[in-house]
């Protein structure tokens, strides 16, 4: 084993030495880091379980071709006959004005009230959407206004309003998923090095009698930026079973709170790359608070001698 | 080895400690540092170790003039140095092993080496078979010897010792000396500050003698 590795090892060993000797304070100090990373971390799955609807509905744009009503049925088929042959354009369906007052009259419970109108009130109507490719903001007002040119057609809907507001919620979510999550790192960060200066303060004669022999900063610091990665690293794990089990525990009625909306909004899992992420996130942070906090007071440390 | 330079060293109360104080040790030499508690024994020790830098004059130590050495290079200078504490600075959480080990640890010294010279050196201050003790295990004697044991494992070119026999009883105390004695002979330069007069005068070694800070006298003791 080379001498480099032996001595990390030998610092790595001798943190997590601490560490279990004293499981209460180890216990609580990993608990509120892990608290502190559960959060964001939880928030961003949401945001991110609610993307992929959010992903599948901006696909999911129509848009409705109210047509005059004088216009007779062949045309508007003739309209569609064009609009399918469209690249921007994915499904197409004609409602009918008969069809439209049909369902008119089983969905109002309005029937007889129709029925004495005498004259169909009702336009013939084109319902279409745009393929995926074409689905932005730009290109469906584009399609919007071309549509809307058209001497027979009265009026353009576009019935995607609620996707777009979504999308916007689920952009400021992200936001405040990212700022929460920076203002928690920082707790993580200070509570690490709060610890460090802490442990520091309390070894601060085996700090003396290791400069009076030799050691040199690096060797005093190591084990101190061991304790930090180490907490920062068992926060991230605990944090990590937190949300596995929030997840497993929620999934079930959220997932039959969407269905009753008709939505399919399920819960994700947190996977591998989301623990890597959040083991690195967690060693990132516990080793720059436990950096900070050892550079600062180690520097300030000289090796007292009474005698 | 060791000079003194016309050292003044007057600490923030305004206590002069040490008032142009100029003496040499040559490499090899084994010397008594004497005086009445405040003479300013204690003070000649922080310089040497560089636990503080003189308020005036000049330390050489080992070939290197003190204030002018990078603080970078101060834990290198340390590890050439063997100290033995007054209070024997030990880790009270550590073994009597770990104790001893540490300036071979921070030295980086491979592990079988560093098992062979910690043994050994226990076996130098007899306490070979307390080696997995705690220190509070220990009598203060015993405690005293780990300290001893832990200053001379890096076998040091410079040995300095704070009343080494303060805490021992006469045959222990001359045990010791024979033991800094046979350093000596081994080519290490041996400082020990003492206000043990008879030891100073049994062993008739040559004295540095400090009265109120001043330099009384550096010859042997009458």
């Amino acid at each position: 084993m080379s001498g480099w590795l032996a001595r990390h090892l030998q610092a790595l060993l001798f943190a997590l030495g601490r560490l279990v000797r004293a499981p209460w304070a180890t216990g609580f100090t990993v608990a509120v880091i892990a608290i502190a990373l559960t959060l964001p971390a939880g928030f961003a799955l949401l945001v991110e379980s609610a993307s992929r609807v959010s992903d599948q509905a901006a696909t999911a744009i129509d848009l409705s071709v109210y047509f005059k009503l004088e216009t007779p049925l062949p045309e508007v088929q003739q309209r569609a006959s064009q609009l399918r042959t469209r690249p921007d354009v994915s499904a197409v369906q004609v409602i009918t004005a008969e069809q439209a007052l049909q369902q008119l009259q089983q969905d109002s419970g309005l029937a007889a009230a129709l029925a004495a109108l005498g004259d169909n009130p009702l336009p013939q109507v084109i319902s279409l959407r745009p393929s995926a490719s074409a689905s932005s903001p730009a290109a469906l007002d584009a399609l919007r206004r071309e549509l809307a040119a058209w001497p027979q057609v009265d009026t353009v809907q576009v019935d995607g309003d609620w996707a777009r507001r979504l999308t916007a919620i689920l952009a400021l979510l992200r936001r405040l998923a990212l700022t929460v999550g920076g203002v928690l790192a920082l707790g993580v960060v200070a509570v690490v090095g709060n610890i460090i200066r802490l442990e520091i303060h309390s070894r601060r004669a085996e700090i003396d009698i290791t400069q009076l022999v030799g050691g040199s900063p690096a060797f005093i610091r190591r084990p101190f930026l061991y304790t930090g990665a180490l907490y920062g690293g068992l926060g991230a794990v605990l944090a990590m079973v937190l949300l596995t089990v929030g997840s497993l525990l929620l999934a079930t009625p959220v997932s039959q709170l969407a269905v009753s909306y008709g939505s399919r909004f399920a819960l994700a899992a947190p996977g591998l790359r989301e623990f890597g992420a959040l083991l690195a996130a967690g060693v990132l942070l516990g080793l720059t608070g436990a950096w900070i906090a050892a550079s600062r007071q180690l520097a300030a440390l000289h090796p007292r001698y009474e005698s | 080895m060791i000079r003194f330079d016309r050292v003044t060293k007057r600490y923030a109360s305004g206590r002069e400690a040490l008032a142009g104080v100029s003496f040499e040790i040559a490499a090899g030499e084994m010397v008594f540092l004497t005086g009445r508690s405040g003479a300013g024994k204690s003070s000649v020790l922080r310089l040497i170790a560089l636990l503080q830098h003189p308020s005036r004059g000049q330390v050489n130590v080992l070939g290197r003039d003190l204030a002018k050495l990078p603080k970078g290079q101060v834990p290198a200078f340390r590890r050439q140095l063997g100290m033995v504490f007054q209070d024997h600075r030990l880790l009270l959480d550590r073994s009597v092993f770990d104790n001893v080990a540490l300036p071979l640890v921070v030295a980086h010294t491979p592990l079988a080496d560093l098992d062979k010279r910690v043994r050994a050196a226990l076996d130098q201050v007899g306490l070979l078979d307390r080696i997995q003790a705690r220190p509070l295990e220990l009598s203060v004697g015993e405690q005293q010897r780990v300290g001893i044991a832990r200053a001379i494992v890096g076998r040091p070119p410079l040995l300095v010792a704070d009343e080494p026999t303060g805490n021992l009883d006469p045959q222990l105390s001359r045990e010791i000396m024979a033991l800094f004695g046979r350093l000596r002979d081994a080519g290490a330069t041996v400082v020990v500050a003492s206000h043990d007069m008879a030891l100073v005068r049994e062993s008739g070694l040559r004295q540095i003698q400090l009265v109120e800070g001043r330099l009384a006298d550096t010859g042997v003791a009458p």
